[in-house]
């Protein structure tokens, strides 16, 4: 047992040495991976900044919020950067987050205005499948053909919380109807968005619920052109990612500093090859080669901050009952 | 029963005492941490109900296949002896350790839609075969779960006196008679025991349920507990659920107290009695036929991982390797505390009697069933207050991993200190050998065996979990199966598989090391 404070030694010993000031901002997984945008924000922001960045992973954004949650006000986190419009109003309530004074010219499809997060990036959530595999045009069209389809648990992800709130924005008091009717589609429901996609990738489901910039990855990263995202007549549900600064940080200007570096050049341009995801602000050199080849909604469909915590309740006890059986 | 002669020391009695406290406060103390943090409660609502009704259902499902195609395969080699029968008698270990995370993997490529088995039905023309749902819940349990099942028969088989045999050929039993005579009551003495071992086990599955679960259908307690404090974050509705599944688990280990438990085989496999009533051509043909399935059935989806995964391994970021390493540390420390932990309990239970089986058997059930979710966060909330819960995302880990391999390390060494009691306790006792002299003298150099085998089972078992380290996690500090599941999350699928392999390897290596090691020079 006398080895285990060590351990705890070490690992705190190799986190803070020096005395430049640490900023601490949680974040979900893949953001800090070897390919997420972590390492390029961590080291063009220590480059203007003369502090030391250090990016947590905690899950995704469904947990990122639960961890916050479960630290209060005693975190040691100065932002949040991962949750969605759709955990925000929740993120509010805990009364843990603190004003911005970040003003940019966004290019989002819709207006945004939040006096606690600032926008970083934004996607389209869309069914993503092979060039030469089904087409659904529509989610009327997917439930009546024999396409079979992974999706994401809304409980624990922000994809699959995306399209029930997706569904019930299109389809409101007929939305149990439609998941009747999507029920043999559904080859599995996974946890998380890697699950989801890593069994599409194997072959066992026509198509995944993912995003529009997904085939972006495959094309430009593998040079594979096979993946295709599929545009729905009823338009598609947007997700809007945010980060945030809390009240009880200890170098609350680092941290406004950062959320205004954020939407700057040096962050936004990094965010479309990294992230996979269109970035808030489109950076000077315009979007990277390969995401011209996106395909591009006509309907953007976002419910308020406001209004998704009841629509998400309401909606994950239809969710629940039509697939319960 | 020669027990009352010996009485406990006060340091053994310390020594369990400590070890079942420090157990009763991991599990029961973390969740009264996590229950005094929430805001309250919302009592048990039908999605509850409903994934009690399925953990129950599956966990009983799941024992009984196990159990039930577990007889013809301990009965095959049980009577049958060929070339590389030890090979494959140590190949039933293997499932069991094998990281859940990179199982699932191998199984969907076997059974999932693109999978062999679908490939080749359709190629006959056969309807597809569904993995998801309950049943791809119950198939990957049955491919954990059996081949421990016929670990467990087959050393019933071979506890069989070799002498009965040859009475029974003397006496010209045909093979339905030495069914009915011989094997029939060996059976109704080991499978209860067998099926309760599983059913706990199957009780708290978490990462199977998740990833061939299906859907809100096949929804575990422990799914649900992961749900509540992923989503909605209600604390108290997830300490109750974590209360509800150590009822289920205390209920089970009373009546498991009541039956024997087998022991877990380490060695003695080996030896096959001479079967005079098994020698018939069609008798033969069927047990080679029953092999030959058993071992299609656990080693495709093992070889399927290693293959797809060699490629990728030399392309592997050194950050992988450095959750590798990471994980080794973890695996070295949660298997030293187990054995510790263990140990005590084993030496404080072989001289207690009766009840203090029945409270090991409880503890190490309560362990067993407790949440790694509801410990790892009850301890963030107790931690947390006075340091950074980060720093110690490692030690915690292996911590946890400890505490939930203990009922399998103590199911090796329990019984297998009080046979040394039994046959050494009173020599020792008429000799003065005492405390730490006959603990080192007499007591482990006979442990070495079920030492190492235990070693080496919480070794394995700790380096495939992926639990409270992503309750932690910073990201210098990963876990290897957190890796992999990282570089899923980064569209990586070809390095997930490399690092799969990683992770099986080191599994194995780690168990088969260990093993060895406690078995050099004990047969010389």
């Amino acid at each position: 047992m006398k080895s285990l404070p060590l351990l705890a030694g070490l690992a705190l010993g190799t986190a803070a040495a020096a005395d430049t000031p640490v900023l601490t901002v949680y974040t979900y997984d893949s953001f800090v991976t070897d390919w997420g945008p972590g390492p390029a924000v961590e080291e063009a922001f220590e480059a203007t900044c003369d502090c030391d960045l250090q990016f947590v992973g905690a899950g995704d954004g469904a947990a990122l919020l639960g961890r916050i949650r479960l630290e209060g006000a005693r975190s040691e986190a100065d932002v949040v950067l991962g949750l969605d419009t759709n955990l925000t109003a929740a993120a509010a309530e805990t009364g843990l987050f603190a004003p911005h004074g970040v003003t940019a010219e966004y290019d989002l499809p819709i207006a945004f205005d939040d006096p606690l997060f600032v926008p970083f990036d934004w996607g389209f959530f869309a069914f993503v499948g092979n060039v030469d595999g089904p087409a659904p045009e529509s989610f009327t069209d997917l439930a009546t053909s024999d396409a079979r389809i992974v999706i994401q648990d809304p409980r624990s992800s922000t994809p699959g919380l995306g399209l029930l709130l997706w569904v019930d924005s299109v389809y409101g008091e007929d939305a149990p109807a439609l998941w009747e009717g999507l029920e043999d589609n559904i080859v599995t429901v996974t946890r998380g968005w890697s699950e989801a996609y890593g069994l599409f990738l194997e072959g066992e489901a026509d198509l995944v619920l993912s995003y529009t910039t997904s085939p972006a990855y495959h094309l430009i990263a593998e040079d594979d052109a096979s993946k295709r995202a599929l545009p729905f007549a009823e338009g598609h549900y947007m997700q809007v990612e945010v980060a945030g600064k809390l009240a009880s940080s200890d170098v609350p200007d680092l941290a406004d500093e950062f959320l205004a570096f954020m939407v700057s050049d040096a962050f936004q341009s990094v965010i479309p090859t990294t992230n996979w995801m269109y970035p808030a602000v489109t950076p000077e050199a315009g979007l990277p080669d390969g995401f011209e080849t996106l395909m591009t909604p006509d309907t953007a469909l976002l419910l308020p901050a406001a209004e998704a915590p009841a629509a998400r309740e309401a909606a994950l006890e239809i969710w629940l009952e039509a697939l319960s059986q | 029963m020669a027990r009352g002669a010996v009485a406990v020391s006060p340091v053994r009695a310390l020594a369990g005492g400590a070890a079942a406290a420090f157990l009763l406060a991991l599990t029961l103390g973390t969740l009264g941490a996590v229950a005094w943090r929430a805001d309250g409660l919302s009592g048990l609502g039908a999605a509850d109900w409903a994934a009690i009704r399925f953990t129950l259902g599956q966990a009983l499902v799941s024992a009984a296949l196990s159990v039930l195609l577990a007889v013809p395969v301990a009965r095959a080699l049980g009577r049958r002896r060929f070339p590389g029968r030890s090979l494959v008698v140590a190949l039933l270990g293997a499932p069991f350790i094998l990281p859940v995370i990179v199982a699932v993997f191998g199984l969907i490529a076997v059974f999932g839609r693109a999978g062999l088995l679908n490939q080749a039905s359709a190629a006959l023309g056969l309807p597809e075969l569904a993995i998801y749902g309950p049943q791809g819940v119950i198939l990957a349990h049955v491919f954990f779960n059996m081949p421990l099942a016929t670990r467990f028969l087959l050393q019933g088989w071979l506890g069989i006196p070799a002498e009965q045999f040859r009475l029974a050929a003397s006496l010209g039993f045909t093979p339905a008679a030495v069914a009915r005579y011989l094997e029939w009551p060996m059976l109704r003495a080991v499978v209860p025991g067998a099926f309760l071992a599983i059913f706990l086990i199957c009780l708290t599955s978490f990462a199977v349920a998740l990833a061939v679960g299906g859907g809100p259908r096949a929804t575990t307690i422990e799914l649900r507990i992961y749900e509540l404090f992923r989503f909605d974050f209600a604390l108290g509705d997830a300490a109750l659920l974590g209360l509800v599944q150590f009822a289920v688990c205390a209920v089970a280990a009373l009546v498991a107290g009541l039956v024997t438990v087998p022991k877990v085989a380490m060695a003695g496999l080996d030896g096959v009695a001479a079967r005079w009533d098994a020698r018939g051509a069609w008798l033969r043909v069927q047990d080679n036929a029953v092999i030959c399935l058993a071992c299609a059935f656990l080693l495709l989806p093992m070889g399927i991982v290693v293959l797809r995964g060699v490629p990728f391994v030399a392309a592997l970021p050194t950050s992988v390797w450095q959750a590798a390493g990471a994980s080794l540390v973890v695996a070295l420390f949660s298997t030293l505390l187990a054995l510790a932990l263990s140990l005590s309990l084993a030496l404080w239970v072989a001289r207690g009697g009766r009840a203090a089986r029945i409270g090991g058997d409880i503890i190490s059930g309560l362990a067993l069933t407790a949440s790694p979710l509801v410990m790892g966060t009850g301890l963030f909330i107790l931690l947390f207050g006075w340091t950074s819960p980060q720093a110690l995302a490692l030690p915690v880990t292996a911590l946890v991993n400890a505490a939930i391999t203990v009922p399998f390390t103590l199911r090796v060494l329990a019984p297998a200190v009080a046979d040394i009691e039994e046959a050494y306790g009173k020599l020792a006792a008429s000799l003065g050998l005492t405390g730490w002299a006959l603990l080192r003298r007499v007591i482990l150099p006979r442990l070495r065996r079920p030492l190492g085998f235990s070693a080496g089972l919480a070794a394995a078992l700790s380096m495939g979990d992926l639990g409270v380290i992503a309750l932690f996690s910073a990201p210098e500090t990963e876990t290897l199966p957190l890796a992999m599941y990282r570089l899923m999350a980064a569209y990586r699928t070809d390095l997930a598989a490399g690092a799969g392999l990683v992770l099986v390897v080191l599994s194995f290596g780690l168990f088969y090391a260990l093993d060895r090691g406690g078995r050099a020079d004990v047969d010389a």
